[in-house]
């Protein structure tokens, strides 16, 4: 009697999307990074299914009309584009030359490694396109046989990685400049990167959104054929 | 409402496109570009977006909490190669902000010489 209730569209939605504010609530008092509300809302919503016994295919069924969302939400990066259009043709030269070879170096150093290190070709492909946004990470994963579950945490974590001490480690290696700062936080952490790239100043949040956008279209574009000819 | 239906349509023709190339390229990601050259031929007015692009953008991180939660069946997987993920990730994360940061300030460099 209790089950049918919690595992009705409805209920296991407003759960949902009610852990995610109480953890954007928590979020906010601590300001840890790794307190993130994405990543405290993965665990409780784990946590709570497990509790009332239902199965992962009943919730994602039951959330779908976030799936049909996220796709919406990736369309409107064309926007985020479009605002930064301007910023992105007086840099051209640069933004292309860097998004093409932080793609290529990032597809081909994460899966080198992580073979060398013993994991199988399904992790590889579930884990090559680690340094986009995580809904263009899936759907680059999903048709090379990555496990997508796999292919979001890991992305996301890369996401706080890039965000915590990306800054610091472009310093140490001697990137200085505003726009080439905000551009690889964007290339390498993807959105929550570009969060920690608006906190740094406006030229930074701004190159970071446009490096987020440009490396998930060249790395939808690439990573199909490095992973036919390089791994 | 007009901004919900022209992000549809982008992603209606941005499937159409991804079927007719044999699905290379995902039909959301093409949407994105149809979007981008529709908003910069002024086909679509900026402000008529505007509105809906800024919510969904906003929203993205909630809306991919399901494929996280997936992990309650695939962490099995992750924790058979936990050490070669985390190090892979992590490493290969540096050398995306270095070669990224590195190339892009030394381009902008030769240019402005």
């Amino acid at each position: 009697m209790m089950k049918a209730f919690f595992t009705s569209d409805l209920v296991l939605l407003t759960i949902t999307i009610a852990l995610f504010v109480a953890g954007s609530a928590l979020h906010r008092r601590t300001r840890l990074m790794l307190l993130h509300p994405v990543l405290l809302t993965f665990v409780a919503v784990i946590v709570f299914l497990r509790m009332v016994d239902i199965p992962y295919d009943r919730y994602m069924e039951a959330t779908h009309i976030l799936d049909f969302a996220l796709g919406l939400s990736v369309v409107s990066l064309g926007y985020l584009l479009y605002e930064q259009s301007e910023r992105l043709s007086r840099n051209l030269l640069p933004i292309l030359c860097s998004t093409l070879a932080g793609c290529v170096a990032g597809v081909l150093s994460v899966v080198w490694i992580a073979a060398w290190l013993g994991a199988d070709r399904t992790i590889l492909n579930s884990i090559a396109p680690k340094s986009v946004t995580v809904p263009i990470a899936i759907t680059i994963a999903e048709p090379m046989g990555g496990i997508i579950s796999i292919t979001s945490v890991v992305v996301f974590c890369v996401g706080i990685f890039g965000a915590v001490f990306g800054p610091q480690i472009l310093h140490y290696g001697g990137v200085c400049t505003p726009e080439s700062v905000g551009f690889s936080l964007g290339a390498a952490s993807h959105g929550i990167g570009t969060s920690r790239a608006i906190e740094l100043g406006a030229i930074e949040g701004a190159m970071s959104g446009l490096a987020m956008a440009l490396m998930g279209v060249a790395t939808a574009l690439l990573t199909p054929i490095l992973g036919q000819y390089f791994y | 409402m007009l901004g919900l239906l022209v992000i549809l349509l982008c992603w209606v023709l941005g499937n159409l496109l991804s079927f007719l190339i044999g699905g290379y390229i995902s039909g959301n990601v093409l949407g994105m570009i149809i979007l981008f050259v529709a908003l910069k031929l002024h086909l679509v007015n900026a402000e008529t977006v505007r509105p809906t692009a800024k919510f969904l953008l906003g929203s993205m991180a909630l809306f991919f909490i399901p494929y996280g939660v997936g992990l309650m069946e695939s962490y099995t997987v992750i924790l058979d190669h936990i050490w070669a993920i985390v190090a892979a990730a992590v490493l290969s994360t540096i050398v995306v902000l270095l070669v990224t940061g590195l190339t892009f300030q030394w381009i902008a460099k030769l240019k402005r010489k």
